[in-house]
């Protein structure tokens, strides 16, 4: 339609990006005015504060790593096509893509969603989620209605059944591991309509 | 001439055009009645091509049917909690042997897929949330030739921009000037005539004559805006000793109830002309105005409204619990002040209709003064009024229910969705309490199950 091609038009290397995260042009238009929406002084980029202005965000008990998965180490704000690839993980996978040995795996695969919500643990990204980066994402989520030593053995617990080469952490392959029955697909799949 | 007509119908430009010269013509022949007539012919003309544009892309412009980018699923965090369960319980069925199953189904210990739920929430509100949009004014399907409504400014035809050029002489040209002039008399009317009402003796003459010139300055402003309104069950109109409650859009919706019945106002006393005309209005008849040092003294403030209702002779209160103005698509958190009170309340409903105007008060975007000229520029404003039947506060409600139910009971009228979330998250940040509420509700399920660890 001539006039959904003049917003697209606007966004820089937009067939790039389709390319890279599956996304249709309509998705890209509609993601492209919450960007906007969000970005309220129009500066073209998010800052952190910008999204912890999203109220529903803001009382997530993890919200603050979800933001801060849209940052790269050291890098203050976020492009629309960094925000665009990060969503793009939470496309649905596509089952009738044929699998090309050369291509790159693409944003939404399985392996590709583990790695998202690896990050949300791994916060020094070493590769390995130690016991205090555990009983951190423990105590985001419960607050302060559990105590101390609850907490320890949960995370005691959790690293013991897990971490199959004993090194007290998990690893990102000990991670897709212990969660080979989970429908990963299913869980870190957001519907985007049409 | 036949064929003219025929010719017409088909290209719908064409008949924007001959509509826009007729209502110029109209303008400039009947100056005084031609105002409202501006509104009544435009939306006869729009209800027209509106259904035929269904299939044309011309006029319509940059259809951005905005809506839900994604369909949230509504489960709650227990039920996908348990699904995660069941689908690795039969991978710890294998390992190891500690899997209580308790008194609660939500037998559970913690899982590192728990994240998920918490993680898919999170990006959810990212893409779309429910609060923040309606702090903005409300996406339009369709084009309605004002630039204001146009958020993907493209030239689509040189047809249309011209359109819109001759739609900006005729609004700027001949609509606002009248339509100032029309206000600025309104408002002093209403300013001299209160005055001078407020010199007689308390009695029925002064209140029957309040009313008269409060009504006929409202309407006076009414016409000054343009706003073509649509009371439906006026039987239902507020009495004397209620209270008057209203989802808030924008300071016009004042006015708007306003010119149908009289009220007592409720505010704060503001400074320059504001401050002039309530003081002036106070004269002949009672409004509760409030220093700025009183609004914060919740009991201080209760105590008048509960003094002004008791006496039947004075004029239902008009109260809009929202607390701040939102953009007409839903309605949000009533405080409960007004419900405490313990008087009838009668329910209004006001719903506008967007593609003549955007009434919609964006208070940190355009100050008062901007905005009214926008109201005044744009084609019209058109609003439906639903007066709903009365409701008093039943037993064993307490004010929040009860609030509750009376915002259910608009939003159901108004067609508009009935939010939870307290409107003062415009400008102020989320408690923590709501963060609170989401990590107690995991807690018990994990929690829960460590307690029948320890005692068995």
């Amino acid at each position: 339609m001539g006039s959904t091609n003049s917003t697209l038009l606007k966004i820089p290397n937009v067939e790039v990006l389709m390319q890279e995260t599956g996304f249709s042009p309509a998705h890209i238009i509609r993601l492209h005015d919450r960007f906007k929406a969000l970005d309220k002084e129009g500066r073209g980029h998010l800052c952190p504060h910008d999204f912890g202005a999203i109220k529903e965000l803001a009382m997530n008990p993890i919200g603050d790593r979800i933001i801060g998965a849209f940052f790269s180490p050291g890098k203050e704000t976020v492009d629309f096509h960094t925000f665009v690839k990060i969503l793009a993980h939470f496309r649905p996978v596509d089952k009738d893509r044929p699998k090309e040995p050369n291509s790159p795996e693409p944003i939404n695969s399985r392996s590709n969603k583990l790695k998202f919500a690896f990050q949300l643990y791994d916060q020094d990204k070493d590769g390995k989620i130690s016991r205090d980066e555990l009983l951190q994402v423990l105590r985001a989520m419960l607050g302060m209605q559990v105590t101390d030593e609850q907490l320890e053995s949960i995370a005691d617990r959790t690293i013991q059944e897990a971490d199959l080469d004993r090194d007290d952490a998990i690893s990102f392959e000990e991670f897709r591991k212990s969660l080979e029955k989970i429908n990963i697909d299913h869980k870190m799949s957001i519907r985007f309509l049409r | 001439c036949q064929w003219l007509c025929k010719h017409l119908w088909e290209n719908d430009l064409l008949l924007l055009l001959c509509a826009h010269l007729l209502v110029a013509l109209l303008v400039l022949a009947f100056p005084k009645c031609s105002v409202d007539l501006t509104g009544c012919e435009l939306r006869c003309f729009y209800f027209q091509l509106t259904y035929q544009q269904k299939d044309q892309a011309t006029i319509t412009g940059d259809v951005c049917s905005f809506g839900w980018i994604i369909a949230k699923e509504p489960t709650s965090l227990e039920e996908e909690l348990k699904e995660i369960r069941r689908n690795g319980s039969s991978q710890d069925l294998d390992g190891s042997a500690s899997l209580t199953t308790g008194p609660s189904p939500s037998s559970s210990e913690f899982e590192m897929s728990d994240t998920f739920y918490f993680c898919r929430r999170g990006i959810e509100s990212i893409v779309d949330d429910e609060v923040t949009k309606r702090f903005t004014a409300e996406e339009l399907d369709s084009w309605n030739l004002l630039t204001r409504s146009n958020y993907n400014f493209n030239h689509i035809s040189t047809r249309l921009t011209v359109l819109w050029g001759l739609g900006v002489v005729i609004r700027y040209g001949f609509l606002l000037p009248l339509r100032l002039t029309l206000a600025i008399t309104g408002v002093s009317l209403l300013v001299v005539f209160t005055t001078m009402i407020g010199f007689l003796p308390n009695g029925r003459v002064k209140n029957f004559l309040s009313e008269k010139v409060h009504l006929m300055c409202y309407r006076i402003c009414v016409r000054a805006l343009t706003a073509i309104i649509t009371y439906h069950h006026s039987e239902n109109k507020p009495k004397n000793g209620g209270i008057c409650v209203a989802n808030h859009t924008s300071p016009i919706d004042i006015i708007i109830l306003a010119s149908d019945g009289c009220y007592a106002m409720v505010g704060q006393i503001h400074g320059g002309l504001m401050g002039l005309i309530q003081k002036s209005m106070v004269k002949a008849c009672p409004h509760i105005w409030f220093e700025r040092s009183e609004v914060k003294d919740r009991h201080l403030v209760a105590k008048r409204l509960s003094d002004h209702v008791k006496d039947k002779s004075k004029l239902p209160i008009l109260i809009f619990p929202e607390g701040t103005c939102i953009n007409n698509t839903s309605v949000m958190m009533f405080k409960k002040g007004s419900f405490e009170i313990g008087s009838t309340v009668y329910p209004v409903a006001i719903k506008y209709d967007p593609r003549f105007g955007d009434a919609f008060w964006n208070s940190s975007k355009f100050g008062m003064v901007n905005y009214l000229l926008r109201m005044m520029s744009s084609w019209a404003i058109v609003c439906s009024v639903w007066y709903l039947p009365p409701m008093s506060r039943q037993e064993g409600e307490d004010a929040v229910q009860f609030a509750n139910r009376v915002k259910a009971a608009i939003a159901r009228q108004g067609g508009l969705v009935d939010l939870l979330w307290d409107g003062g998250l415009k400008r102020g940040k989320v408690k923590d309490t709501f963060k609170e509420e989401q990590q107690k509700l995991y807690s018990k399920i994990l929690v829960g199950t460590q307690e029948d660890r320890s005692r068995s």
